[in-house]
């Protein structure tokens, strides 16, 4: 009982956290400037890294936890190369 | 499969599920609202819903859920809390600026002017600098 309960509270999750991901994957296709853009890539690789945890406790692997953790960290980076091109014209002056 | 999440008693299952739900659903409004305002400066309020609160939530669910299967605590869980922490704000506050900065540099009527003083160089009144300064030195 409880098993399905948690089951079923994970595949909502996903669900959930799915739709986030075409709202956001949305904003990147159609922001109507670059700064949109960006903003929506940001937002699709902190949900990504959200989605990765619930297969992390859906499967029981701490392997999942690794990738969740390197998509963080590089889209920290990408996100604040992306802005400094933004404000700059290039990223490394 | 899924063996593992039935060893979970039902006092460690039962708020993993609340936060599990809770995460996603802080997640879903913070898109919808990226989906939905008008401006970009309003925009980029809303997935930060998702980025500090929503993220939080799930990052608790998975350290309550492997700290109980394995019985010894997880805590790996807290690495990706503490980057999450340090990297919104600063990636958010490079984005407003560059947007900022962009608007400015068109003439927006959508962003105030800059100050007197700070950003000359986005209105294009930007002091000349002084020549005589450490002429002496040049070689």
């Amino acid at each position: 009982m409880i098993l399905t309960l948690l089951m079923g509270t994970i595949f909502l999750t996903q669900i959930m956290l799915v739709v986030a991901m075409a709202f956001a994957t949305f904003r990147v296709l159609r922001g109507p400037r670059a700064q949109d853009r960006v903003l929506g890539l940001d937002t699709l690789y902190v949900t990504a890294t959200m989605l990765l945890l619930t297969f992390g406790i859906r499967n029981g692997s701490i392997l999942y936890f690794e990738a969740a953790l390197i998509i963080a960290l590089l889209g920290f980076v990408s996100t604040a190369a992306l802005a400094k091109f933004l404000m700059r014209g290039e990223v490394i002056e | 499969m899924n063996n593992h999440l039935a060893d979970l008693p039902a006092w460690a299952a039962i708020p993993a599920a609340l936060l599990l739900l809770a995460g996603a659903v802080l997640t879903l409004i913070g898109t919808v609202g990226l989906l939905r305002f008008g401006s970009f400066y309003q925009r980029v309020h809303a997935p930060t819903l998702g980025s500090t609160l929503g993220i939080g939530c799930i990052l608790l669910a998975s350290m309550l859920v492997f700290s109980v299967l394995e019985s010894r605590a997880i805590l790996h869980e807290v690495l990706i809390t503490a980057l999450m922490v340090v990297t919104t704000p600063i990636t958010l506050m490079l984005l407003a600026r560059a947007a900022l900065y962009r608007d400015r540099s068109e003439g927006s009527d959508e962003v105030p002017p800059p100050p007197s003083g700070q950003d000359a160089r986005a209105s294009g009144t930007a002091p000349q600098p002084q020549p005589g300064l450490g002429g002496g030195q040049d070689v």
